[in-house]
C-alpha cells in the first residue's frame, strides 16, 4: 500500500514539475512582458537599452537557467510578487484557494448525492421511461455551454424573478450573514453541479447495470431479498467502486467548470484568479495559480486511486503495480 | 452465397453494414439529430446566399437600429452594433462547425497514432503513453489552454502580420483544441488494438514477414475504424464547447468575425436590456452539441460488433 502510494506521489510530483517547466515557458510568450511594458511607458528606449534591461532582469539567460531559479526559489517558498499588488502571491492565493475549495467541494457532493440514486434507480428501470428521461437530461446537462448556462440562470432567478443576486459573495459592505452567504451560493453552485452531474450519473446507471449482472446479486435475489434491499446492501458498493476512478479523473474539468462558473458570478477563487492574472500580465500570480490548480487536480487523482484499492479488495496494489 | 441469401427470412439483413445501417436508423434520436446537423451545416454554408436573400448584410452596423425586435426586416432582430442577429448566427455556425470538425480530425490523427504505438508494442512505450494520457486527462484543461490562447505569436517568429491576421486566430484555436483532445480516442484505441493484436489473421500476417507499419496500417487501423469514429463524433461537441468558452473569453475567434461563442462576450452587459441577445448563440451551441452526443451515441450502438440485435 505504501509502496503504491509512493510510486504514484512520485509520478504525480514528475507531472507537476513538467506542468510547471511548460507554464514557465509559455507565460514567458504572452504579450506584456515586464520589457514591453517598460517600453510602452517609455517611448524614449531605443531598442539597445530595451536589451541592456533584458540583461539586467536576467532576461536575456537562457530559459532553462531562468527557470532554475524560478524553481529555486519556489521549493523555498517563494514564487515572487504579484506585478499588480506587490503582495507575496501565496499570501494572495490562500483565500481565493479556499473560496474555489468550497465551490468545488459543495458542488461534488450536491453532484454525488443526485446522481448515485438518480443512476440507481434508471440502471433498475434500464430502457423504461424514467430511465429514457433521465438519460435525456444528462445529455442536456453535459452538452451545454457553462458560461451559458449560468447567463440563462441570471436572466431567469436575477433579472426576471429578482430572487438571487446575480454575482458577488455577499452585500456590498459590512459582514455578510450565513443566510446572505448561502443566497450568494445557490447559482454558482447550482450551475457548476448541473455542469457535472450528468455525466457521474451515466456512469452510475452503467456501473449498476454490470453489478446488477454479477452472481453474487443473483445470489441474493434467490435468498429472497427485496430489490430494494438487495441494491442497498449488495449492489451499491459493488457500483460505486469504478465510480471512484471517474471521480478521480473529472477533477481538471470540475476545476474547469469552476473557473468559468467563477468568472460569470464574480466568485473570488483560484479559477477567476488566474483569469484575471493572465490578462492583467502577472506573471508570477498566474502561475502559481496554474500549478496549485494542476496540484489539486493530480492529488484529487492520487486519492481517487488509493480509494479505489482500498474499496475494491479484488484489485491488490501488486497487481495494479505489475499491470504497469 | 446466393442460395443462402435466400434462405434467409424476409427482411433480415444481408451484410454487416446493412445490419449496422438497419441498427443506426432504429435509434431515432440519432437519425434526427444527423438530420438536424446536415441542414445546420447546410444553412451555415449558404449563410452568404441567406444574407442576400434576406437582404442584411451579416458585419454592417448600424448605431441607429440597436437592439431592434424581431421583424420583417431582421428576423432575430439586431445586435448590440445594429447587425442582423440571423445573419451573424449563421455566419457564427460556420466557424463553429469548420473548428469542431477539423479539430475533431486532427485529434483524432494523433489520439489514433498514439492508441495503436501504445497497444502495438506495450511494454515500456504503452506504459510511458499511457501515463502520459492519464496525465493529460487529470489536467485543469481550461485554464492552460487559455495560457495557449493568450500567447504572443510574435515571440514565436512569426512575422507580425501573420500572427494578428484574422485566419490566424481560426487556425490558433484549431490546433490548441486538437493538442487536448485527442485522450479519449487514444485511450480507446489502445484497448482495441489489444485485442486486434492477439488475432488469428495478424500472428499470420506477422509469420508471413509483415514488419510492424504494415500490421498497424493495413491489419489494425481498419479494423479499429468502429470506435474511432465513435469518439471523434462525440469529440466533436466538447471541441464545440471548448472553442465557445475561448471565443466567448475573448480568447478564441475574434470580432468582428462571429463566432457563437464571441457573440455572447457582450450578452452580460446587455442582459438586462436584450435577454434574447444571450439565448440565440447560447441555444445553437446546446443544439450542436447535443446533436453531435446523440449521434455519436447512436453509432456507438449500430457500429459495435458485439451488439445483441
Amino acid at each position: 500500500m505504501l509502496r503504491f502510494a509512493a510510486v504514484r506521489l512520485t509520478e504525480s510530483l514528475i507531472v507537476l514539475l513538467l506542468v510547471s517547466f511548460a507554464v514557465y515557458g509559455l507565460i514567458g510568450l504572452m504579450p506584456g512582458d515586464p520589457i514591453d511594458i517598460m517600453i510602452q511607458s517609455d517611448p524614449k528606449l531605443t531598442p539597445a537599452d530595451a536589451e541592456r534591461l533584458k540583461a539586467l532582469y536576467g532576461l536575456d539567460r537562457p530559459i532553462v537557467e531562468r527557470y532554475g531559479n524560478w524553481l529555486g526559489a519556489a521549493l523555498q517558498g517563494d514564487f515572487g510578487n504579484s506585478r499588480v499588488t506587490m503582495r507575496p502571491v501565496l499570501e494572495m492565493l490562500w483565500p481565493r484557494l479556499g473560496n474555489s475549495l468550497l465551490l468545488l467541494g459543495i458542488s461534488l457532493a450536491l453532484s454525488l448525492a443526485i446522481a448515485i440514486p438518480l443512476g440507481t434507480i434508471a440502471a433498475m428501470r434500464a430502457n423504461g421511461v424514467f430511465d429514457y428521461t433521465v438519460n435525456l437530461a444528462c445529455f442536456a446537462g453535459f452538452s451545454t455551454p457553462p458560461f451559458w448556462l449560468a447567463l440563462l440562470a441570471i436572466i431567469l432567478f436575477s433579472v426576471t424573478l429578482g430572487w438571487l443576486p446575480a454575482g458577488g459573495m455577499g452585500p456590498a459592505g459590512g459582514t455578510a450573514s450565513l443566510i446572505d452567504s448561502a443566497r450568494y451560493m445557490v447559482l454558482p453552485v447550482g450551475t457548476l453541479t448541473m455542469l457535472s452531474v450528468g455525466s457521474f450519473t451515466r456512469f452510475m446507471r452503467a456501473s449498476m447495470i454490470q453489478t446488477l449482472r454479477q452472481d453474487y446479486i443473483r445470489t441474493a435475489r434467490a435468498k429472497g431479498l427485496s430489490e430494494g434491499r438487495m441494491v442497498r446492501s449488495h449492489a451499491l458498493r459493488g457500483a460505486m467502486t469504478p465510480l471512484v476512478t471517474v471521480l478521480g479523473l473529472s477533477f481538471g474539468g470540475l476545476f474547469s467548470g469552476a473557473l468559468i462558473t467563477e468568472i460569470m458570478f464574480a466568485w473570488q477563487g483560484m479559477g477567476r484568479m488566474i483569469y484575471d492574472s493572465i490578462l492583467a500580465n502577472d506573471y508570477n500570480l498566474a502561475l502559481v495559480g496554474l500549478l496549485f490548480a494542476t496540484a489539486m487536480t493530480l492529488v484529487g487523482n492520487l486519492l481517487a486511486d488509493i480509494a479505489y484499492v482500498w474499496l475494491d479488495p479484488r484489485v491488490s496494489f501488486r497487481s495494479l503495480e505489475a499491470g504497469r | 452465397m446466393s442460395a443462402m441469401a435466400d434462405a434467409a427470412p424476409r427482411g433480415a439483413p444481408r451484410s454487416m453494414a446493412a445490419r449496422m445501417a438497419r441498427r443506426f436508423l432504429e435509434h431515432r434520436l440519432a437519425v434526427a439529430s444527423l438530420a438536424l446537423l446536415v441542414l445546420l451545416g447546410l444553412a451555415a454554408l449558404a449563410a452568404p446566399l441567406a444574407e442576400r436573400a434576406l437582404g442584411v448584410d451579416a458585419e454592417a452596423a448600424n448605431l441607429f437600429n440597436r437592439f431592434a425586435p424581431p421583424g420583417a426586416e431582421h428576423i432575430l432582430g439586431t445586435d448590440e452594433l445594429g447587425r442582423d442577429l440571423a445573419a451573424r448566427l449563421l455566419y457564427g455556425g460556420r466557424v463553429s462547425l469548420a473548428v469542431g470538425l477539423s479539430a475533431a480530425v486532427f485529434a483524432a490523427l494523433i489520439g489514433t497514432a498514439i492508441g495503436i504505438l501504445a497497444g502495438y508494442f506495450g511494454g515500456r512505450l504503452d506504459a510511458f503513453l499511457m501515463r502520459f494520457t492519464d496525465g493529460v486527462i487529470s489536467l485543469p484543461l481550461l485554464p492552460l489552454l487559455i495560457v495557449l490562447a493568450a500567447i504572443d505569436l510574435e515571440k514565436l517568429g512569426l512575422p507580425a502580420e501573420l500572427a494578428r491576421s484574422e485566419d490566424v486566430s481560426l487556425y490558433r484555436i484549431i490546433v490548441i483544441v486538437s493538442l487536448f483532445g485527442w485522450t479519449t480516442v487514444a485511450r480507446l484505441v489502445r484497448a482495441e488494438t489489444l485485442v486486434i493484436r492477439a488475432r488469428e489473421f495478424v500472428k499470420a500476417a506477422v509469420a508471413m514477414g509483415a514488419g510492424p507499419g504494415r500490421i498497424m496500417l493495413v491489419h489494425i487501423l481498419p479494423n479499429a475504424i468502429s470506435p474511432i469514429i465513435v469518439a471523434t463524433t462525440l469529440s466533436v461537441g466538447n471541441i464545440i464547447l471548448f472553442e465557445s468558452v475561448l471565443s466567448f473569453l475573448g480568447l478564441g475567434i475574434q470580432p468582428p468575425v462571429a463566432s457563437w461563442g464571441n457573440m455572447l462576450t457582450n450578452a452580460q452587459e446587455t442582459i438586462w436590456s436584450a435577454p434574447m441577445l444571450a439565448v440565440w448563440p447560447g441555444l445553437m451551441i446546446f443544439v450542436t452539441v447535443i446533436a453531435f452526443n446523440f449521434l455519436g451515441d447512436g453509432l456507438q450502438d449500430a457500429l459495435d460488433p458485439r451488439a445483441v440485435e
